[in-house]
């Protein structure tokens, strides 16, 4: 149908993701663009106080699947309740949060539905003849791209937590409508039990300063130094792709795409390179200082204070004057 | 036991910063850019080796990738698995996720029987994470992402044979039992990686790799390539940047004080 946008609504154990009220933020104004409207697609149990939530937040229409088990999981039954649902009412757009349930669920709806999907989107918007505009980092190296999928539906996108703002609550007339899972589901998969993690919980995305290193850190002593810098301003590491490759840092530590999204008021980076994949978790940084041996690092193009020289001499010294500072 | 290794040939990052892009396919120039195993890969060939020293059995590479990369093919498997198969055709140029794992998926099911079809979780260069769990509907099959431990087999083979995974999840793991065939896209705590052997050098140049185009799969030719491909990249372009570029030089101690100074300014210490 031309103008439906719809989202799905993912939650935890019966609360909404922060995400998913960011993309009812923007799927609220594509709508609205569009002349269309917002509907969302919510499956678990005990779903009454979620549905009114999403219509608070702008829903005009909450599709509900009652009484499934409440860890949802994107198997080939959730897989299929979905694309029967699309393939019923054939929405123009579907948007899903880039989490570890959406990024799963969306390509597997995309290839069963043989659509476009893009992945991690860091905005949406819609061009004149109503095609979804899907900006992507392209390729890791300092350019963004826009997605389109012109002649297939409905235009796919996962969205990264933390990149959009929330949207506003409202007051909109929404109404619920009751979806049956129609036949028997074939499931491969049976879910034994549910682990909570030791995940070190970095508040990276809290974080009022965040020291980061890549690749140029190149090594563990040096790593060690970035961490201690980090502890003297009371900021958190992050890192990019290379430098946890490299085991110097955590998976949890990552900024960029397939990472965290941060916003500190101050950011500093070693020996990163500045490639587009983690500098879109990096851009809405207040201030961005860059230290990098090579005068021709992207970085450089990029951020507000720039070093060029070797950290493995600037660190131990400036640890050293910040501790003095400190002192006094 | 059969299985199965997806793999795909990325350009090594250190040289990410010469990469350029074609204006017309508006794709990566991949050619003349040094290639190495996408780096998770690495961990699905690795949990594929450890299954089959226990298991018994057999690993075959699966690779989409221009003719070039036949090389890294050969470096992985130096590493390990008993023969590979690579998918080469300029057809295949440009496709986007849905192509390729369409493409994929015709591959697998000529290898067919199979047990399991192991992946990385992403590639470091495109880092969609989409290609495993579109290959697995294509088959028909369970996928699932962020596996992290692989646990046991429980039943016969190839008889409602199932298997005990964890998946990572933001708030901790999943225990699952999944029947298979299923494919399994592997995270980096799964494994290490084994290193390269002399011995595993030499014993890969005796191993058998295959090269197939499109003649050598039943494919829908317009559901691949880039006019097959659903997505289109429409525009590129560089980013804004308002950042105010000041770039300065000197010694280990002024550079710090500047810092600090900066630090400062930002309403911090």
């Amino acid at each position: 149908m031309s103008g439906e946008v719809w989202v799905f609504a993912e939650h935890n154990n019966g609360s909404l993701l922060e995400v998913t009220f960011e993309i009812l933020g923007k799927g609220r104004e594509i709508a609205d663009k569009l002349k269309g409207s917002l509907s969302a697609i919510l499956m678990g149990r005990d779903l009454e106080e979620m549905t009114q939530e999403l219509i608070d937040f702008g829903v005009d229409c909450v599709y509900l699947f009652e009484g499934l088990h409440p860890n949802l999981y994107p198997g080939q039954e959730m897989v299929g309740i979905l694309c029967d649902l699309v393939r019923k009412f054939s929405p123009d757009i579907l948007l899903m949060g880039a989490t570890s349930i959406g990024a799963e669920l969306a390509p597997k709806v995309a290839a069963r539905l043989n659509t476009g999907l893009s992945a991690h989107c860091i905005d949406l918007d819609v061009d004149e003849e109503g095609h979804l505009l899907q900006i992507v980092p392209a390729f890791g190296g300092g350019v963004l791209g826009t997605i389109t999928c012109p002649d297939r539906r409905p235009q796919m996108a996962t969205v990264k937590s933390g990149v959009l703002r929330a949207g506003r609550k409202g007051s909109r007339n929404g109404r619920a409508v009751q979806e049956e899972i129609m036949g028997s589901r074939e499931s491969g998969i049976k879910m034994l039990e549910t682990l909570e993690g030791e995940i070190a919980e970095v508040p990276l995305e809290k974080a009022e300063v965040v020291i980061a290193g890549g690749w140029g850190v190149g090594g563990k002593d040096q790593w060690l130094q970035l961490e201690e810098l980090a502890t003297l301003l009371k900021g958190t590491v992050g890192a990019t792709r290379p430098a946890v490759d490299e085991g110097w840092a955590r998976e949890f530590q990552m900024i960029g795409q397939s990472g965290r999204t941060v916003r500190p008021k101050l950011y500093i980076g070693f020996g990163i390179s500045g490639v587009m994949h983690h500098m879109v978790g990096i851009q809405d940084s207040d201030f961005i200082i860059a230290v990098n041996s090579d005068p021709e690092a992207e970085i450089f193009r990029m951020c507000d204070f720039g070093v060029e020289g070797d950290l493995k001499e600037i660190l131990p010294c400036l640890i050293q004057k910040i501790k003095e500072k400190i002192k006094k | 036991m059969r299985i199965i290794v997806c793999l795909k040939p990325v350009p090594d990052p250190k040289y990410w910063k010469n990469l350029t892009i074609d204006p017309v396919l508006k794709v990566l120039v991949r050619e003349g850019m040094p290639n190495v195993i996408n780096p998770l890969d690495r961990n699905a060939l690795e949990e594929a080796l450890i299954i089959i020293e226990k298991q018994g059995g057999e690993v075959i590479l699966l690779s989409m990738a221009p003719l070039f990369c036949l090389s890294v093919l050969r470096e992985a498997l130096a590493v390990g698995g008993d023969r590979a198969v690579l998918l080469s055709d300029r057809a295949f140029a440009g496709s986007d996720t849905l192509a390729t794992s369409y493409i994929l998926s015709e591959a697998v099911k000529r290898l067919a029987p199979f047990d399991l079809i192991l992946c990385g979780n992403e590639t470091i260069d495109g880092g969609t994470a989409q290609v495993g769990p579109q290959l697995s509907q294509f088959l028909g099959m369970e996928g699932i992402n962020f596996v992290c431990g692989v646990e046991k087999f429980l039943g016969e083979e190839r008889k409602g044979r199932s298997l005990i995974v964890r998946r990572k999840t933001e708030h901790g793991y999943l225990r699952m039992q999944v029947k298979l065939p299923a494919l399994l896209s592997v995270v980096k705590e799964a494994n290490i990686p084994r290193y390269t052997t002399f011995m595993g050098i030499l014993g890969a140049e005796k191993k058998e790799i295959q090269v197939w185009n499109g003649n050598d799969l039943n494919i829908d030719l317009s559901r691949i390539g880039l006019t097959g491909s659903p997505t289109k990249m429409s525009s590129l372009f560089v980013p804004e940047l308002k950042r105010r570029r000041e770039i300065v030089k000197g010694t280990p101690e002024v550079v710090s004080s500047l810092i600090i100074d900066k630090i400062h300014q930002a309403g911090l210490l």
